[in-house]
């Protein structure tokens, strides 16, 4: 009996959003009497950070403080349409929405600051902290607060945009199966190192570390937030969820939530990673999106570190202690019947056919952390 | 059986709800008080996010009968949060990002003020044995175990265990 380590590796290409019926959102975006500009979505934050990042891309493009940007997300059934929160597709597809209506807001803005200042529109710029400058006049300025309360009172004008964005449905070309499903991939690739062992098939993940290219960051904390809890999700997934485990009798699987097998804080890897931007031609700001894809790479990278381990390929998830036991178990028989017997197919090749291997973290090399 | 009537201290002011048997805390906090900081996620006490302090120990207060906490102290994250601004320990968990949903938030703010309570400057290991019982589906607890280590920090002054940074840990294992 033994604990071995292994490493594993794995990449992913994470397509954005989806290519059903044509993927759409909108955005409206209005100022209020007191110059603060409320997004009106029917975009939903899962807690990933939605509100904040299109807090950012709406003050980014209209010109001033993200403080002074309301999210209101209340209602699918009033605000303007959204496929929805999935597919990673949210930064991206209502970005490029709000966008677009934070360019129009930004016009509607500049036209009513032109009357106030008696200047031309093309002259006028936002200077990112509330006011609105004639441009090589820095005498002859005003507050965004002033223009949109008289907008309302004095001018009789609206300050609002309109902004949609829609990638369309991509037929499938039936020769050749040729389409255009997504808008832009995100890619990422993780390499994790276990330590099983043998005696009672427990796997323990030492680390998860990852590379990953998406896009401008708009908000990098809450991009190593997703790539965080992300990997720890995936490790939760190749090793420990399932609502229908193996028991000998199927009326030992867990009923309710409190039964339900997962990890916790004590199973906590090291995970880290380091994140490249390339943005993309489709995003705004060059966004590509993260959210999904954090929970992909990490699986397989664990499964190849647990066959690095101890030479058992597993195909079936998760890889419970007991999968562990029975595949060492076919393992060791398979290999007693001598040669010529091929067995399960779970006799270890060379290492040099498994991706990602090194020699020093073979199962020849095991021992206690 | 008949329902009667349980007074206890909530957030510093007495209160008095007229009550079923076993009807919980967790149940009387949010329907008949509108405290509804304390989440409800399981019903079962697998999952945490309705930890509160009951006499300065936290227990989850849905698998706990109101009658149980008849002239005790209970404090909820609402007795805890400051009128203006937030308090030290929510704070970390804003400085490290801890959350991303939110709903364990308020169980392992609470969890955390107890722990730091009892042990204000707790090693790496003492913070996961505390989060042992409390469940986040979000962060992968890593950020929640650098908050409760940033909100030591920030308490017992600690100057190498800033708010926010993630210490280096490569050469841990």
């Amino acid at each position: 009996m033994a604990k071995l380590r292994g490493t594993g590796i794995a990449a992913v290409n994470y397509p954005t959003g989806m290519n059903l019926g044509g993927d759409p959102s909108q955005a409206l975006i209005h100022a209020t009497t007191s110059g603060s500009f409320v997004v009106t979505l029917s975009s939903s934050d899962l807690g990933q950070g939605l509100r904040t990042v299109i807090g950012q891309i709406a003050a980014e493009t209209l010109g001033v403080a993200a403080d002074e940007i309301v999210i209101d997300t209340a209602d699918t059934d009033t605000g303007p349409h959204c496929m929805g929160t999935f597919a990673s597709r949210a930064t991206h597809r209502v970005g490029n929405a709000v966008k677009a209506a934070a360019l129009e807001t930004r016009g509607a803005l500049l036209e009513v600051a032109a009357l106030e200042l008696g200047a031309p529109v093309d002259r006028l710029e936002l200077d990112g902290f509330g006011n609105v400058l004639v441009a090589g006049e820095p005498a002859r300025c005003a507050r965004v607060a002033d223009v949109a309360s008289k907008a309302q009172f004095q001018y009789g004008r609206t300050i609002s945009g309109r902004g949609a964005y829609m990638k369309p449905k991509s037929p499938v070309d039936p020769e050749t199966g040729a389409m255009d499903p997504d808008s832009t991939e995100a890619h990422a690739c993780t390499v994790a190192e276990v330590e099983v062992d043998t005696e009672t098939g427990q796997v323990a993940v030492l680390s998860i570390r990852s590379a990953y290219e998406v896009g401008r960051q708009v908000n990098p904390a809450l991009v190593r937030g997703q790539i965080v809890g992300g990997a720890f999700m995936g490790m939760s997934h190749a090793l420990y969820e399932t609502t229908e485990p193996y028991y000998p009798n199927p009326d030992h699987k867990p009923k309710d939530f409190s039964e339900y097998v997962m990890p916790g804080p004590a199973e906590l890897p090291e995970i880290d990673c380091v994140v490249l931007e390339v943005p993309s031609s489709t995003g705004p700001y060059g966004v590509k999106g993260v959210g999904e894809m954090t929970a992909n790479s990490p699986i397989p990278a664990i499964v190849n570190a647990i066959y690095h381990a101890c030479g058992v390929r597993f195909d079936d998830l998760p890889v419970t202690a007991e999968k562990i036991l029975r595949g060492l178990e076919s393992k060791r028989s398979a290999e007693g019947a001598g040669p010529g017997v091929t067995g399960s197919g779970s006799n270890r090749p060379d290492a040099a056919s498994n991706a990602g291997s090194d020699a020093s973290g073979t199962a020849d090399a095991a021992g206690g952390r | 059986m008949a329902s009667r009537i349980v007074s206890f201290e909530l957030c510093g002011r007495e209160v008095e709800v007229l009550v079923k048997p076993m009807t919980t805390l967790q149940f009387v906090l949010r329907n008949q008080l509108g405290y509804t900081g304390t989440k409800e996620g399981c019903r079962q006490g697998g999952c945490g996010s309705c930890t509160v302090l009951v006499d300065g120990e936290p227990m989850m207060s849905c698998l706990l009968p109101v009658e149980d906490v008849a002239g005790r102290r209970v404090t909820t994250i609402e007795g805890i949060t400051p009128v203006e601004g937030l308090a030290p320990i929510q704070q970390a968990f804003v400085d490290t990002n801890a959350f991303q949903c939110g709903y364990c938030t308020p169980g392992m703010v609470m969890l955390t003020t107890a722990l730091l309570d009892h042990n204000p400057a707790p090693s790496r290991e003492e913070a996961v044995e505390a989060l042992g019982g409390n469940v986040c589906r979000c962060t992968g607890y890593a950020p929640i175990i650098d908050a409760i280590e940033a909100a030591s920090a920030s308490a017992t002054g600690d100057a190498t265990r800033d708010a926010g940074v993630m210490p280096d840990r490569s050469g841990e294992r």
